[in-house]
C-alpha cells in the first residue's frame, strides 16, 4: 500500500452547536435518515415485505373464498382480510426495523450511536421514526391493491389508513427495539419473531372474524395490542362499504370489554400509550452503560 | 500550575471493578496536550477498561478523570464532544459509503453542513480515502476500514483523539501504513492521542508510555528513557574458545559473561563503542559479533518479570453486552 503525501491542510476547526432539544431532534432525524438509507439501498428488503402480504391476500384469500362464508354473500372474503393483512405486513416490517438493532450492536454501528454527545432517546426515537415510515411506506404497495379486493379508493379512507397503519408502526417498531434490547444475539432473533410476533398475527381478528369466537380466543385477542390495530382498521374499511346490518355484525364486532363497548378513538389511544409505554421501557434498557 | 492547566488528560486513583475483579486497581497520570500517549500491556491488564473509563462508556468505581478539562462522569456529553473514537472492533455501517457513515457521524455531532463536506474532505484526504468516499464500506479492506473510522474519529475535531489497539487483527504491512497515517495526523493537526496496544514496536511512535499490568501502572516515561533505565546493551560474540574468552574479559574488563546458545552474552551500557575496544585487547579469534539495544520487550520483562506474550494469558476483563461487537 503507497501513501500518497499530501501537503498539510489547514485545520478547520468546527464549531459545535449546544446541546438541547434541537439537537436530539436533529439526531433522531440523522438516525431516522440511515433506517430509509439502507432499506433503499436493500432492494431485497422491500421486495421480501411484499410477498409475504401478496400470498396471504391472493392466494390464502382466493384459496380459502370459496370454502369460507364469511356472513354474508355480498362480501368478498379478501374484502374482509385486506385491513387484516395490511396489519399484518406493517407488523412484520416494522418489528424488524426495531430489531434490527441487534444487528447494529453485533456489527458495532450501535456503539457508534450510543457514544455520540446525544441522549438515547433520540437514538432510538430515530430508528423508531425510521421503521415507523418504512414499513408504512411498503403497505402503500399492498394499499393500492385494494380496488382487486373490492375496496373503494378513497382518499379519505386511504389517508385514514395509513394514519392508523403509521400508528401502528410506530408502536411495533418500539417492541421491536425492546425485543432487540433483551435478543443477545442475531442467531435468537428468528425464533424470537416466531414464538413472539406470529402468535400475535393469529391472535389479532386480522385473519378471521372475533365474533362468536369461544371465551378463550376471545380473550386472547382482547389482551392482544394487534388486535387494537386490526379492529379500527376494519372498522374504517367496512364503514366505506355499504353492508346489511347482520353482515356488520358479523364481519366488524363492536369489540367490548365485559359488556362494555370500546370506543373506536380510545382502541387507537390505546395501540399509542402501548406504544409509548414500550418505547420508554426499551430506552431504560438501552440507557445501562455499565 | 501551568503544567496541569494544559493537561488534556488527568486521572487521579482511578479504579474499576467487575463484582470480584479489579480490573483496573488505582492509577494516576497526566497526559499533556499534543502529546501522544501509549498504554502498552498484554490483554487483560485494564487498558481497555481505562480507555473505556475515560470515553465515558464505564463508570469508575473509585478516583476521578478528566479529559479536555471535563469530569468523565459529572460532564459526559462535554467530555463525547472533545474526543474522537477508534474502537479495537470496527464500528462502521458496512451497508452505507464512506461518505455516508462520515456525513452520519457528522450530523449526529452537530457539525454545521457548510463544514462537515470541507472537514470530511480534509480527513478523507488525511487517511488515503477521499477517492473511495463513494464507495460502500463492505468492499473495503480491513487496514481501509481502520483508516476510515481514524478519519471519522477526527471529523468533529475533537481534542484528543482515543485509540484502542488501532491495528489489532491487521496484517502487518497494514500495521504499518496505519502508522504512517497515523504519524502524519500528529504532524498535521494539533492533536493529544492516546492509544493503547500491545505491540511493543507501536509504542515507539510514543512521545511517552505507561506500562500497565494487573490493573496497575508500572512504570511511565518516554520510549528511550524506559530503556535507558534497564541499562544495558547486549553484546553476543561466537567464539571459539569460550572458556577462555570469558576468562580473558572478567581479567581485562570486569564483565561476567555467559555461554547462551552456542555464543557468549555480556551486558554493558555503550555496546557501539565497547565492541572495538573488545575486539582490540581480547587477543582471542572472534567469528563474530552482534549489539542488540533493549527493546520495550526487555523493559516490560524487567517491570513484570514475564514476556508480554506469557501475561496475555492473564484473566482479561470484559466489555459489557451492549458495547460488545464483533472483531
Amino acid at each position: 500500500m503507497t501513501t500518497t503525501v499530501q501537503p498539510p491542510l489547514p485545520i478547520a476547526p468546527v464549531q459545535r452547536p449546544p446541546t438541547g432539544l434541537a439537537s436530539d431532534l436533529r439526531a433522531a432525524r440523522v438516525v431516522c435518515h440511515r433506517e430509509l438509507l439502507r432499506w433503499v439501498k436493500d432492494g431485497r428488503r422491500l421486495l421480501a415485505g411484499l410477498v409475504q402480504p401478496l400470498l396471504w391476500l391472493f392466494v390464502l384469500g382466493t384459496g380459502l373464498s370459496r370454502v369460507v362464508s364469511v356472513g354474508a354473500e355480498n362480501v368478498d372474503f379478501r374484502t374482509f382480510l385486506f385491513p387484516g393483512v395490511l396489519v399484518t405486513s406493517v407488523m412484520f416490517t416494522a418489528v424488524f426495523s426495531g430489531v434490527s438493532v441487534v444487528w447494529d450492536r453485533e456489527f458495532g454501528f450501535l456503539r457508534e450511536m450510543l457514544v455520540a454527545p446525544i441522549r438515547r432517546t433520540s437514538i432510538l426515537g430515530g430508528k423508531c421514526l425510521g421503521g415507523a415510515i418504512v414499513a408504512t411506506a411498503q403497505a402503500v404497495v399492498i394499499l393500492a391493491l385494494a380496488g382487486l379486493c373490492g375496496i373503494p379508493y378513497s382518499p379519505v379512507l386511504m389517508l385514514q389508513l395509513l394514519a392508523i397503519l403509521f400508528l401502528a408502526s410506530l408502536s411495533i417498531t418500539a417492541f421491536g427495539l425492546l425485543l432487540g434490547a433483551r435478543v443477545a444475539n442475531i442467531q435468537s432473533v428468528m425464533p424470537v419473531i416466531q414464538t413472539v410476533i406470529t402468535p400475535m398475527m393469529f391472535l389479532s381478528g386480522a385473519l378471521y372474524p372475533t365474533s362468536g369466537l369461544p371465551t378463550w380466543l376471545a380473550f386472547a385477542t382482547k389482551i392482544n395490542p394487534v388486535t387494537y390495530a386490526v379492529n379500527p382498521m376494519r372498522h374504517v374499511v367496512f364503514s366505506h362499504l355499504d353492508l346489511t346490518p347482520e353482515a356488520a355484525r358479523v364481519l366488524d364486532p363492536q369489540l367490548t370489554w365485559g359488556g362494555w363497548p370500546v370506543p373506536f378513538a380510545l382502541q387507537l389511544v390505546i395501540l399509542a400509550a402501548l406504544g409509548l409505554v414500550t418505547f420508554a421501557v426499551a430506552v431504560h434498557r438501552f440507557s445501562k452503560t455499565d | 500550575m501551568d503544567s496541569e492547566s494544559r493537561a488534556a488528560i488527568r486521572v487521579e486513583n482511578l479504579q474499576k471493578r467487575f463484582g470480584e475483579v479489579e480490573a483496573v486497581r488505582g492509577v494516576d497520570f497526566e497526559v499533556q496536550a499534543g502529546e501522544t500517549f501509549g498504554f502498552l500491556g498484554p490483554n487483560g491488564a485494564g487498558k481497555s477498561t481505562t480507555i473505556n473509563m475515560l470515553c465515558t462508556l464505564l463508570r469508575p468505581t473509585g478516583g476521578r478523570a478528566e479529559v479536555a478539562g471535563f469530569d468523565v462522569v459529572s460532564q459526559r456529553n462535554d467530555v463525547r464532544r472533545e474526543i474522537g473514537l477508534v474502537f479495537q472492533d470496527m464500528t462502521l455501517d458496512t451497508y452505507l459509503s464512506a461518505g455516508q457513515n462520515l456525513r452520519f457521524h457528522g450530523q449526529l455531532y452537530g457539525v454545521p453542513s457548510d463544514r462537515l463536506e470541507v472537514r470530511m474532505r480534509q480527513v478523507l484526504e488525511l487517511v488515503g480515502l477521499w477517492d473511495r468516499r463513494d464507495k460502500d464500506v463492505d468492499t473495503f479492506s480491513g487496514g481501509m476500514k481502520r483508516r476510515l473510522e481514524i478519519a471519522r474519529g477526527l471529523l468533529h475535531s475533537p481534542r484528543v483523539l482515543f485509540l484502542d489497539e488501532p491495528t489489532v487483527g491487521l496484517d502487518p504491512q497494514t500495521r504499518a501504513s496505519i502508522w504512517e497515517y497515523l504519524d502524519e495526523l500528529r504532524r498535521q493537526e494539533n492533536l493529544t492521542i492516546f492509544l493503547t496496544t500491545h505491540y511493543m514496536d507501536e509504542a515507539e511512535h510514543c512521545d511517552r508510555i505507561a506500562i500497565m499490568d494487573a490493573g496497575q501502572i508500572v512504570a511511565l516515561d518516554t520510549p528511550e528513557a524506559l530503556k535507558a533505565a534497564i541499562g544495558t546493551d547486549r553484546v553476543r560474540l561466537e567464539i571459539d574458545d569460550e572458556a577462555a574468552a570469558a576468562a580473558a574479559i572478567k581479567r581485562q574488563f570486569g564483565l561476567e559473561a555467559s555461554s547462551v546458545g552456542g555464543a557468549l552474552v555480556l551486558q554493558v551500557p555503550d555496546g557501539e563503542h565497547f565492541v572495538p575496544k573488545l575486539l582490540a585487547d581480547l587477543g582471542v579469534p572472534v567469528r563474530s559479533v552482534s549489539v542488540t539495544r533493549p527493546t520495550l520487550d526487555d523493559v516490560f520483562m524487567s517491570y513484570t518479570g514475564r514476556t508480554i506474550r506469557d501475561a496475555e494469558s492473564a484473566p482479561g476483563s470484559e466489555i459489557p453486552a451492549m458495547f460488545r461487537g464483533r472483531r
